[in-house]
């Protein structure tokens, strides 16, 4: 395992290299970033609270093991370097020596321990440290990772916000499972980060500044981040518009992107969104009625447009995407079926399931959606699919919990979804087509899909160390799921990172926002 | 001695409504399906199982309603509205917080369109049919059913886009340092376009009545007395029929009470202005029960509070209304 860590840092040099020869302008130190929150942060410590909005401010905050480039290559962060044993059972992190929290005590190992153990017990992401069963620390400067089984999605997991290395000092005084309420999540909070918590004004801003003893030379080169939180996008383009704000991500208003990509002074990029990977889809109940049958479900795919989606209601700002795993993730597989639109063949595949026209109508169903910005997706569901005889009754929610009720006791035909990878497969695909999560609320396997050889290899993925295994073990998992069509996969979310040109090395690695912005500085 | 007795009454009253106004309310948020569990996994974007059970079990939400409610009660009579569970902060010091910002807004925005309304409405009851006259009643129609976040967007890209007079979003701007005037200039200028699109809509309201009230009391009786003495039109108009016509203003005026939160939700979200209007909205969206009915315990009092000094208001202008029960 060692030599493919050697191999990865002599590629990620290159890469490197690489990247600086196009960008030659050396970094300046100073200034203030306004950059902006879409929503309120109910958090700031990701170590307990998952989600983009937290994410943002929370990996300023806090550091983690180790950082990602846009190439899904993992960099020294926090570790040094790592080391992955022969069998994949222990993982050993050599932290740097120089590291302090913000109050100036030394970052040991006891503190990735003790995060460790935080997340496990808080982090809606089970899945991400349960092969975890204990941290050794035999010095101050060394954790091993003692795994259960070997666990390859750990690497993304200990990066971006996944893995906030939170302090012993400050968090252990209650009870592990009670950090997820301390009061320290939001009020002078000592993290481990860049930037360190200057305000946070519930529903108005978060601002941090510098960390002075940050353990990188020379970073961060902001002095100051100021995050506002403006939730109307219409206020935040004529911000980004009139210079009020530096930089923001996670824009996904077509209407809007397409409006600031033809301001001069801006750049407006849908890169670095590989790790979030979000996604868009149709889920369908596998359990119920005309649904059961696969025949149905494909015929709903050869009937409902993507094309007219992602041109007409995406306005050609997102992609199209195939199957569960986002079109950036080097595990995707393209090469399934791409259900180009084809009304005879949706036709005949209704008619051999059973479901013969009668009077211009075949049968009925309902389709669900949780938050207003789909409307138009599920409107447009139901007209494609009654050119083929279903008649499509459109039930709206009252709000989210509403919805999320219906998903997650399967009391739905089809519903629109909006869902994000979160790094690895493990983290946040295995969930919508495992047959052991079945209805264990929203965002679960709400689809009631079962299939014992999708289950196989996504057991097999889940302890393979090797990526050319590994990446052919989803390859064939992404097929059965293009096949058998549990979810119709239909384009990603176009979220796009928006920054004015007074902006240098923007965060577009796989990460977004949820990454440490240190290298990000101000121009002239 | 009456007087303490009426208002003992409507106290009573006021704590009776109050106690209605919060079983009703926790009971229908415990009707709609779903709860706060599901939009705490919402935010985080997804959790497993056993997470939401900790958090339904962490905040009582897997207790029986009649418990759930007899607690909540209970916490309410000792002055106490409990915990938000979408941010884990105390609700009182969450509405305290938002609570100046949404004074400043309403109160500027309710004075601007009482003098603007009542000035231009009584100007325009004196020449009904002056092309002044119809230029405020087109005005204040187009104020009163112009949607108030188009009004405000559409006012955000004249004068912070295209002319760069005011701040987009915010109350104000963090990284300006400087004494008190400074501050106190940022805040005002960011002040100026929610406040003139929340006092779009009150000033339909306040100019038409006064416009209506005004020109009955200009066809009254004592109004011709008055002219019939020799008294000046200057004099008959702003002392004798400004002063009687006011009243219905003043009720009008005291009932927009309410808006503190009600009618600044849309203007708040729009300007980002962080308020409660914005807390009111994102509570309902999170399903934040004792955030949402601490609000509405705390609306409910401004708007008994603000009848009660309506009452004091009138029977300054209106001797009439004293002697009645």
């Amino acid at each position: 395992m060692k030599h493919m860590f050697k191999g990865l840092v002599a590629a990620t040099a290159l890469a490197s290299v690489l990247a600086t020869g196009v960008v030659a302008e050396e970094p300046k130190r100073g200034g203030t970033l306004l950059t902006v929150l879409g929503t309120n942060v109910r958090n700031l410590n990701p170590a307990v609270q998952s989600g983009i909005v937290t994410g943002y401010p929370g990996a300023q905050l806090f550091a983690a093991p180790l950082r990602y480039d846009d190439s899904w290559t993992p960099q020294p962060y926090l570790a040094e370097s790592w080391e992955v044993s022969d069998d994949g059972l222990s993982v050993t992190l050599n932290l740097v020596k120089n590291a302090t929290f913000h109050d100036g005590q030394p970052i040991t190992s006891k503190d990735v321990a003790f995060s460790v153990e935080v997340i496990k017990a808080n982090h809606p992401f089970k899945a991400m440290f349960a092969p975890v069963e204990t941290v050794e620390t035999p010095d101050d400067h060394t954790a091993i990772l003692k795994l259960s089984k070997p666990h390859p999605a750990l690497m993304l997991a200990m990066s971006g916000q996944l893995m906030a290395i939170i302090p012993q000092h400050i968090y252990g005084d209650v009870a592990i499972n009670e950090v997820k309420t301390h009061p320290r999540n939001n009020e002078n909070v000592i993290g481990s980060g860049p930037f360190k918590l200057v305000e946070f004004k519930n529903g108005e801003h978060v601002i941090m500044e510098r960390h002075e003893g940050f353990f990188m030379e020379g970073r961060p080169y902001l002095d100051k981040i100021v995050m506002r939180i403006i939730s109307d996008p219409a206020a935040r383009a004529i911000a980004y518009e009139n210079g009020e704000l530096h930089m923001g991500a996670f824009e996904s208003l077509p209407r809007i992107i397409n409006r600031l990509k033809k301001v001069d002074s801006l750049t407006v990029t849908p890169e670095g969104y590989g790790g979030i990977g979000p996604l868009d889809w149709l889920a369908m109940n596998t359990t119920k009625g005309p649904l059961k049958d696969v025949r149905v479900r494909k015929a709903i795919a050869y009937a409902v447009d993507k094309k007219f989606i992602m041109n007409a209601l995406m306005q050609g700002t997102a992609n199209e995407s195939r199957t569960g795993i986002h079109p950036d993730s080097p595990f995707y597989n393209a090469d399934v079926e791409a259900y180009e639109v084809d009304l005879d063949k949706a036709n005949a595949l209704l008619d051999e399931a059973g479901f013969p026209m009668e009077g211009g109508k075949r049968f009925g169903l309902t389709i669900d959606f949780g938050w207003p910005g789909v409307k138009p997706q599920v409107e447009y569901v139901k007209a494609a699919l009654k050119k083929v005889g279903i008649e499509v009754e459109v039930r709206s929610s009252a709000d989210f919990p509403t919805w999320a009720k219906r998903m997650g006791t399967m009391d739905f035909d089809m519903s629109w979804d909006t869902v994000f990878n979160w790094g690895d497969p493990v983290i946040g695909v295995h969930r919508t087509y495992d047959s052991t999560n079945i209805a264990k609320g929203v965002w679960s396997n709400t689809q009631g899909y079962a299939n014992a050889r999708v289950d196989e290899l996504a057991a097999m993925a889940a302890v393979e160390n090797d990526p050319e295994k590994r990446k052919a073990l989803y390859a064939e998992f992404q097929a059965i799921i293009a096949d058998e069509l549990p979810v119709y996969h239909v384009n990603t979310l176009p979220y796009h990172t928006v920054y004015s040109d007074k902006v240098g090395n923007p965060p577009l690695g796989i990460w977004s926002t949820s990454s440490p912005i240190d290298m990000v500085y101000l121009k002239d | 001695m009456q007087f303490l007795q009426t208002t003992m009454i409507r106290v009573a009253y006021a704590i009776l409504l109050l106690l209605a106004v919060l079983v009703l309310n926790f009971s229908l948020m415990h009707l709609a399906p779903g709860d706060v569990a599901d939009t705490i996994s919402q935010s985080m974007g997804g959790a497993d199982e056993e997470i939401l059970n900790e958090i339904r079990r962490d905040y009582g939400l897997d207790r029986p309603f009649i418990v759930q409610l007899g607690t909540y009660i209970g916490k309410v009579l000792s002055f106490d509205l409990g915990y938000s569970f979408f941010y884990n902060q105390p609700v009182t010091k969450l509405i305290l917080e938002r609570l100046p910002a949404t004074l400043l807004l309403v109160f500027s925005a309710q004075l601007l369109a009482l003098v603007v309304g009542v000035v231009l409405g009584v100007y325009s009851a004196r020449k009904p049919n002056g092309i002044v006259s119809h230029f405020v009643t087109l005005f204040a129609l187009f104020g009163y059913s112009a949607p108030v976040f188009w009004t405000g967007i559409l006012l955000l890209i004249g004068f912070s886009l295209h002319i760069q007079w005011f701040p987009v979003a915010g109350m104000r701007d963090v990284t300006i340092e400087g004494g008190f005037w400074i501050h106190f200039m940022d805040v005002a200028r960011h002040l100026v376009l929610p406040m003139i699109t929340l006092a779009s809509i009150f000033f339909a309201l306040y100019s038409r009545l006064a416009r209506a009230t005004m020109m009955e009391t200009l066809g009254s009786d004592y109004v011709r007395t008055a002219k019939a003495k020799g008294l000046t039109n200057r004099q008959v108009v702003y002392k004798h029929a400004l002063k009687n016509s006011l009243s219905p203003v003043i009720t009008l005026a005291g009932l927009q009470f309410s808006a503190v939160v009600s009618g600044a939700v849309l203007v708040e979200a729009v300007f980002s202005w962080p308020g409660l209007g914005t807390l009111a909205f994102q509570s309902i969206i999170a399903r934040d029960t004792p955030t949402i009915l601490g609000i509405l315990f705390f609306s409910a009092l401004v708007v008994i509070v603000g009848n009660l000094l309506t009452d004091f208001a009138l029977r300054l202008v209106d001797p009439r209304v004293g002697g009645k029960k």
